[in-house]
């Protein structure tokens, strides 16, 4: 904000004082509480923090009266939070007979990591029908082919995501050396890859095992074993 | 006819009603931004793509620190009439038969940041004006199975403010048997939805790579 200074040409002849009017340059401070509007503007817009939202399952306060909900195992999809930020997958699921077997006979992990080449590309693999149709419905929303408010995008998304019955049901473990990056880490991969069942349980001790027998660390004491 | 001769006068342009407004916009925008409090611990959120806004009121942060201990905060509600705080702590208090001053008490709704205080070091905490040894009266709300102070909190905290909601704020270094723990005891409590504190991230999904 700068001020055309011109010159006042006084006229010649005789010297008189002057009338000066008292005048404050006031552009300094203008510019000055220019910036300091803008630096409060964009604090106070960008500084809050985002959520991520959670639903988990309501806890069965009595599991000998509901069953367990039965899900297939062909969709199933494992996966465990390991430590040094490592993620280990299996699908299907582990029969009592073959954990209880000396020694248990346990489904291979795959080892993958966090990185977009990693479990995401996995999720994907798998879910590539919803994924494929929520992208594109989602490009359509932003390109305006399909002229819809946010929040009915929202709505059609997450009723795509109930109608979906061919991607996996993903039921997230976390080994006790996880650390919380990794849970958030893993929970906004679910929804990148628009996952439309997915949980979070708690893990198994064979599970454990499996982890332990990945990732070269000695096995816990036998006693935290169930 | 000769022409009227103007005074030759410089374009000074008078900029105080710009500088009364400025003023005005900025003294607005001091008072209605608020300072973010220096919490207990410091702590890194992890990212994630969600673009849904931390609420305003009705929550209950839970701030885990990556030493695993755990603060809690609670706002005063939607209306500083409400006075959600006292009230919780003056439950709080009668549960463990402590009884809190009206000065006490006004000095926790005063409060900020969030308090990670064992109920019996209360008063001490709320009395002192050291700062290093508030900082030290800091260790972590208690929450074993045999002196379970956070499970009380939640229950207190959702009895005086039933539409309250819980706020995960955890450093990514956190391990995860904390958060597991006080996702246990919160759903005891029935506390079954949780929002997780993250910062916003850019993630990209190609639908060419789907394709493949």
């Amino acid at each position: 904000m700068a001020e055309v200074i011109v010159d006042e040409k006084g006229k010649g002849g005789k010297k008189r004082a002057k009338k000066v009017v008292p005048r404050l340059d006031m552009t300094p401070m203008v510019d000055l509480m220019c910036l300091l509007i803008t630096f409060f503007m964009l604090v106070g817009a960008l500084s809050k923090p985002k959520v991520m939202e959670i639903i988990l399952p309501e806890r069965i306060k009595d599991p000998s009266k509901v069953d367990p909900p039965r899900i297939s195992a062909s969709r199933t999809l494992n996966i465990l939070l390991g430590p040094n930020n490592k993620v280990y997958t299996y699908p299907g699921s582990v029969k009592p007979e073959e954990f209880s077997a000396v020694p248990p006979v346990l489904p291979p992990l795959a080892e993958t990591d966090f990185s977009a080449q990693g479990i995401r590309k996995v999720l994907l693999e798998r879910n590539r029908t919803l994924a494929k149709r929520i992208a594109e419905f989602n490009q359509q929303v932003l390109s305006g082919k399909i002229p819809i408010s946010q929040d009915s995008a929202r709505n059609a998304v997450s009723k795509m995501k109930t109608d979906d019955d061919t991607g996996p049901i993903v039921l997230i473990k976390a080994y006790k050396n996880a650390n919380y990056g990794n849970f958030v880490d893993i929970l906004d991969e679910m929804n990148i890859c628009g996952i439309a069942r997915y949980t979070f349980v708690k893990i198994a001790w064979y599970e454990e095992r499996m982890v332990e027998a990945a990732a070269g660390i000695a096995p816990t004491a036998i006693a935290s074993a169930k | 006819m000769p022409k009227i001769k103007l005074p030759h006068r410089s374009p000074h342009i008078d900029m105080t009603p710009m500088v009364d407004t400025f003023c005005v916009v900025l003294t607005f925008l001091l008072l209605t931004s608020t300072m973010t409090q220096p919490e207990p611990a410091t702590v890194d959120t992890p990212f994630s793509i969600s673009e849904i806004k931390i609420p305003d009121f009705n929550a209950m942060t839970f701030l885990l620190a990556p030493d695993g201990r755990v603060f809690m905060n609670i706002d005063n509600g939607p209306d500083t009439i409400l006075k959600f705080r006292p009230k919780i702590l003056t439950e709080m208090g009668k549960r463990y038969g402590i009884e809190f001053t009206e000065a006490e008490l006004r000095n926790f709704e005063k409060q900020k940041s969030s308090m990670g205080v064992p109920i019996i070091k209360m008063k001490e905490w709320l009395n002192s004006d050291d700062n290093n040894l508030k900082k030290a009266l800091q260790t972590g709300i208690p929450m074993d199975s045999t002196d379970n102070q956070l499970a009380n909190w939640i229950l207190y905290a959702r009895q005086v403010n039933p539409a309250i909601n819980a706020c995960i704020k955890g450093d990514t270094e956190t391990q995860f048997l904390v958060v597991e723990k006080l996702l246990d005891i919160l759903q005891e409590k029935n506390v079954n939805r949780f929002s997780l504190i993250t910062t916003l991230e850019e993630a990209t999904v190609n639908i060419e790579e789907i394709q493949q």
